[in-house]
This record gives C-alpha cells, sequence and structure tokens, in this order.
C-alpha cells in the first residue's frame, strides 16, 4: 500500500459510495457539498468547530486504561477512548456540532435527522436547541419503545419525534422516512444524517466530523500510552464511531483495525445484523455498499438487541476497507455483548451502551487471540443510561431480590 | 422513434397510468393493468414492489409493502409484463427502484424485460451520473429509459437528462414524493420549459401529485402527458377493478372535454 487510504475522498471508495437518489435531492447534495469544502478551508469554520468541541463537548475525551477488565482478555492491554464522556452521552455529538454549523452556513431553519438507539436524535436535538433551530427527529416504533429515555430527552430538547411504523419499524426505515421529508422540504432544511452511510458527500463528511477520535487518540497513544496500539476496535452499525476512530491508523500498517457487527441471536442463524459479514453489495438509502438483502435485492430486516447496530445496511468506506483487506469484521452475538457490558461494569465501574458493549465482547476475543504484550484500542462509543432498562430487563435487576 | 414516444407525441392529451405489480396478487395486478389500457390510458407505468421505496408516499408504500407480503418475486415480474403486453397495445414501461435491477444483473433484467414486450425502464433512484452499463445496455436493446427532472436541477442536469432519457422525460412537478396533492406546484411549468429548451424534440411527462381530471388537463396544456398514481392505487384498494375502471375513465373523460 503506497497511497495514502486517509487522503481517499467521496464519491467514490473503490466500487462503493455514489449517490443513487431521487434527482430531487441532487441540487442539495450539490449545495451541502460545496458548502462543506468552503468550511473545511475556512479557518474559522475549524475554530469554531473546535471551540465547541472543547468548551461544549468536553473534547478531547480522555484515554482510560481498563486494568481489570484486561484480566479476562488473555492478557491484553485494553484502553478505552472515552467517547461516552462526550456532552450527550456518546460520539455522536462529534458529526451533529459540525453539520450544525453547516446547516446555519446554508441558511436552513429546520433539521431532521434518523436515529436508532436515539444518541443521534439527542445529538441534534441539543444542537438545535443551542443554535435555535427546529428539529424533528424520526425513530422507528420499535426504538421508540426500548430506547424510551431517549425520546424523553429529545422531546424535553424541544425537538419533534415522529415514530416511523412502516416496513421493521426500526433504523432503515427512519432513514427512509427521513429521505422523504427530506424530498418534500428540501429548500428549508438540513437532513442531518447521523452515520457514514447515504449519499455522497455524507460518507466523507460525517467521517471527516468523526475522526477527531482517532487523531486525539493516536496522538494520546504516542504520548500516554508508549505507541501506537496493536489493534484499535470498535463496534460498527453505520459504522462512525468505527471510522472515527480507525481514520488515522488507515495508514499505520500494523495497526490492526477490527470491527464488530451486531450477531443478534448468532453467527449460525438468520437472526443478525452482520451487514459485512452477511451481505452483498448492492444499493441502499443513496450509497452502494454491502447490503442485507435477499436475491431480488429486497432488504432484509436485521436483528439485534442494540437499536443502534439494528441497522441492515453499512457504510461505503468499510465496503472498501473491508474488500482492501484493511479492516476486519467479526459478529457478536447478543448474548455476548450483554455479558461484555455487565463485565466492564462490574471491573471498571463504566456502564457501557449496548452497541459499544460489541465492541467490549470482540475486544475480550481479540485480546486472547493477540496475547500478552498487546494493546488494544477501544472506542467506547457512548454510555449505557439510555439502556438500563433493556440491561435491567435483560439481567433481572429490578425488583426485590 | 421508441413506441411510448410515439403514443405520446400522438395529438391531444395524454394519461399515463402507474399500478404496481403483484398487488394484492400477481394474477390480479395484470387484469388492473389491462383494465387500465382498456378504459383509457395512454401508456401503462407497472410498477416493482421494493422494501424500501423512498419516493413513495403511504399509499403506494402500503401497496408495495402487501404484493411483498403476498409474494412478489422479480423473476414473476417478466411474466406479468408479458401477460399485459400480450392482451393491450399500449406501451408498458416497468417503474423500478435500482437495487433490484442491480442484484437481478442489469444486463440479464434489460434482456428478460425486453422479451417481455415491455418498452423499457422508469428508474426514480437513478441519476444519469450513476448510470452507465444502463445507456449502454438499452442501447443495445433499444429500451427506454426515462430519467427524472426535478424542480431543484440545474439546467445543465436537466439537458443531460433530456439527451440521455428515450420514450419520455418524467418531469418531477413537485418536490415531494408520489400522493395526491390539493393544489399541483406551478413548479411544473418551469421543469417542463427546461427540457423543452434542452431538447424541443423530446416528450416530457409531468408527475407526483396530480389526481383530478383538471390537474390532469392542466398539465397537458404545456407538456405530453399527466402521470398517475396513487389516485389509481386508492381506487383500486377501496372498489377492485371496477372502481380502478371508473377512476381511469373519469380522468380521461376529464382530458378530453
Ligand atoms: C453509543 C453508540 N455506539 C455506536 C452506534 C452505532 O453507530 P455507528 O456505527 O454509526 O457508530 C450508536 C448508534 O446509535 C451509538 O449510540
Amino acid at each position: 500500500m503506497s497511497e495514502s487510504l486517509r487522503d481517499q475522498t467521496g464519491p467514490y471508495f473503490g466500487e462503493f459510495g455514489g449517490r443513487f437518489v431521487p434527482e430531487s435531492l441532487i441540487a442539495a447534495l450539490d449545495e451541502l457539498e460545496a458548502t462543506y469544502r468552503a468550511a473545511k478551508a475556512d479557518p474559522t469554520f475549524r475554530a469554531e468547530l473546535a471551540e465547541l468541541h472543547k468548551n461544549y463537548t468536553g473534547r478531547p475525551s480522555i484515554i482510560t486504561e481498563a486494568k481489570r477488565f484486561s484480566e479476562y482478555a488473555g492478557g491484553a492491554r485494553i484502553l478505552l477512548k472515552r467517547e461516552d464522556l462526550n456532552h450527550t452521552g456518546s460520539h455522536k455529538i462529534n458529526n451533529v456540532l459540525g453539520q450544525a454549523l453547516l446547516a446555519k452556513r446554508m441558511g436552513k431553519k429546520r433539521i431532521i435527522a434518523e436515529t436508532g438507539a436515539g444518541q443521534h436524535g439527542v445529538a441534534s436535538a441539543t444542537a438545535a436547541a443551542l443554535f435555535g433551530l427546529d428539529c424533528v427527529v424520526y425513530m422507528g416504533e420499535v426504538d421508540t419503545e426500548r430506547q424510551a429515555l431517549n425520546v424523553a430527552r429529545m422531546r424535553l430538547l424541544g425537538a419533534e419525534v415522529i415514530p416511523v411504523t412502516t416496513g421493521s419499524r426500526t433504523l432503515k426505515d427512519a432513514i427512509n422516512e427521513a429521505l422523504r421529508d427530506w424530498v418534500t422540504n428540501v429548500d428549508s432544511t438540513h437532513y442531518l444524517l447521523g452515520t457514514v452511510a447515504g449519499p455522497h458527500p455524507f460518507p466523507e463528511m460525517v467521517r471527516d466530523f468523526h475522526s477527531v477520535i482517532g487523531n486525539e487518540a493516536r496522538e494520546q497513544m504516542i504520548r500516554d500510552f508508549g505507541g501506537l496500539p496493536t489493534a484499535v476496535a470498535a463496534c460498527v452499525g453505520g459504522g462512525s464511531n468505527a471510522i472515527g476512530i480507525f481514520h488515522a491508523f488507515l495508514d499505520d500498517e500494523d495497526v490492526r483495525l477490527v470491527g464488530y457487527e451486531a450477531a443478534g441471536d448468532g453467527m449460525d442463524t438468520d437472526r443478525h445484523a452482520a451487514t459485512l459479514n452477511f451481505g452483498k453489495p448492492g444499493v441502499l438509502h443513496g450509497a452502494r455498499s454491502y447490503i442485507l438483502q435477499d436475491e431480488d435485492g429486497q432488504t432484509v430486516e436485521s436483528h439485534s438487541i442494540s437499536a443502534g447496530l439494528d441497522y441492515p445496511g453499512v457504510g461505503p468506506e468499510h465496503s472498501w476497507l473491508k474488500d482492501l483487506g484493511r479492516a476486519d469484521y467479526f459478529g457478536i452475538s447478543d448474548a455476548e455483548a450483554m455479558d461484555a457490558l455487565k463485565l466492564l461494569s462490574q471491573t471498571e465501574g463504566i456502564i457501557p451502551a449496548i452497541e459499544t458493549a460489541h465492541a467490549l465482547a470482540g475486544a475480550l476475543k481479540l485480546g486472547k487471540e493477540l496475547g500478552a504484550g498487546s494493546t488494544i484500542l477501544i472506542n467506547l462509543s457512548g454510555r449505557g443510561d439510555k439502556d438500563m432498562e433493556t440491561a435491567a430487563k435483560y439481567f433481572g435487576l429490578i425488583g426485590s431480590k | 422513434m421508441s413506441k411510448t414516444a410515439a403514443a405520446l407525441s400522438a395529438p391531444g392529451p395524454k394519461l399515463i397510468g402507474y399500478f404496481p405489480a403483484g398487488f394484492p396478487t400477481l394474477a390480479e395486478s395484470v387484469e388492473a393493468a389491462v383494465v387500465m389500457c382498456e378504459a383509457g390510458v395512454d401508456v401503462l407505468e407497472f410498477g416493482v414492489p421494493y422494501s424500501d421505496p423512498v419516493m413513495d408516499g403511504l399509499v403506494i408504500q402500503k401497496a408495495t409493502e402487501e404484493a411483498l407480503a403476498n409474494g412478489f418475486k422479480l423473476r414473476q415480474l417478466f411474466d406479468a409484463v408479458k401477460q399485459v403486453t400480450s392482451r393491450v397495445s399500449k406501451p408498458v414501461l416497468v417503474m423500478t427502484y435500482w437495487n433490484p435491477v442491480l442484484q437481478y444483473g442489469i444486463e440479464r433484467f434489460a434482456q428478460d424485460l425486453a422479451a417481455s414486450g415491455a418498452a423499457g425502464l422508469i428508474t426514480p433512484d437513478l441519476i444519469p451520473d450513476e448510470a452507465a452499463e444502463w445507456l449502454r445496455v438499452s442501447d443495445e436493446l433499444k429500451l427506454d429509459r426515462v430519467f427524472l427532472v426535478a424542480p431543484t436541477s440545474t439546467d445543465e442536469r436537466a439537458a443531460v437528462a433530456a439527451k440521455l432519457s428515450r420514450g419520455f422525460v418524467y418531469a418531477v412537478s413537485t418536490m415531494g414524493i408520489t400522493g395526491a396533492r390539493e393544489d399541483l406546484d406551478t413548479l411544473a411549468r418551469g421543469v417542463v420549459a427546461k427540457v423543452r429548451k434542452a431538447d424541443p424534440e423530446q416528450q416530457v411527462a409531468v408527475g407526483i401529485g396530480i389526481s383530478t381530471a383538471e390537474q390532469a388537463s392542466e398539465v397537458n396544456e404545456y407538456s405530453d402527458g399527466a402521470i398517475v398514481g396513487s389516485v389509481f392505487v386508492r381506487a383500486y384498494s377501496q372498489g377492485g377493478k371496477d372502481a380502478l375502471a371508473a377512476k381511469v375513465r373519469e380522468l380521461v373523460a376529464g382530458l378530453k372535454k
């Protein structure tokens, strides 16, 4: 690999990416791309975003060494990049603040967003409150139930939450509904897409906004933890937190990059969300990428205990990295993730999001493979407050005993 | 000249009618399509049910969801089209989101489509920029290919769509998704004008949101045809093929007044 993988931009990542959307959206995508390119080159924009990162989100996020958790990881040293400590509780805010600033630059007074776990919706509602924008969040009905606390948070922040009752009533359908809203209201509205999927320029732009995670972490590793890690691990839904931490390390050939998808009931069942493991290339939500689909190209419903990973597509850059062999992607079942969630809670006093727990469970396996002396940097993408109801039910925590 | 373009350029106002294949079942959708042609649509648009139809409003979403739930498979499409084209002489275009075509194979899809007697494809989520293979294959097989032009399309993009479309250009009347609208946007005139300016010979039909005979007539004053879908699907859902035929006749009668 002589060329820098880090320099890759859209619209295509190899054969993946592009713009497979109705013509009605092309002008808005062009406007967004032009605004983004101008902003990226504008020191004022960069300073504004950096200021928000520092004094609103609380960046840089720290790296915590998980010493007691490491004991379960085959002797590997486990380090946690603490995106859970960001304001609103996950990595999602990094992208949201960037796009909200762009919405302001474009003079758009209304933002819409899709959300699965609700973290992106909460971050969007937060930015809307901060910047005085109207905010509508589309959320699959199934997800409004399993992430009820986040629905309340969004409403308290002043956003309108619209439960989506079509299709599988999860993240995929929330994106469809957001796209329909955008086609209709594109003059006044910015679609604040929450992951590295969708039509160009979203995959590249959202990646850039999250690349702060890896940029900070790479520096912190060298400065405070004795050098580059052996491996970097993250969970993969649409792929934003994973690409955010991977990106800085793409050209460090010795650093392994590993993404963990939701395997739901298990990799030997058909109830999972392991798109890169079991999907085929196709077109969904505006981009060519791996997709869980049947032979007719109908999207197949995904399954995961984690709303944020319950998505039958994935960002095109991940599809490209997979085919290049630069990153590996494995599946983690609901049960493995929940065990890891409990383990981190009880060894480190950190309750992670269920999404994030997939990366933790993966790192436990990876540590056993890499062995003593290895270092695994995990993107701790979010905190578990939103998941307490699911966890309480799963572990039977509420009641008299 | 393509059969579709010929039909649309004949004198008089034109009606293009949409119906989803497989709704509520394959056999019934064939009957519905035939009924629409017999009742007076000039061109039939047969829709492929797809799991994620981002251009469609609730009426068509529900219908195509039902078609999929009732077991619609892509390979049945071509046989269904053949049944329609063997019974009526109106041009039949298939409207499909792109992923089903990609998975079936663009070349194979086009060959089976041509063999079924369909005139070509309308592709709501395929822009000319991404269509290289489809352009080549449709040229080889002389299939119609209908691209969309929106109110927000630049003159440049409208010109590309006008140049590359065959059969007609689909002028999106309004910013939005399919479904009946009370007041049809005047934006439609602008879209048609853009296409006309780029290529005065090209056919242009207007769709999205047309629900009444008055709207369909008005659209025909400045374009080559009105595209109507949701209203027909709703009529069928409420009263079966008799209601569908009555709705088509009502619009055609209003049009020819
Ligand atoms: C904490 C957390 N991690 C990960 C994800 C998955 O998204 P992505 O793969 O885009 O990072 C979500 C999505 O809701 C999330 O809330």
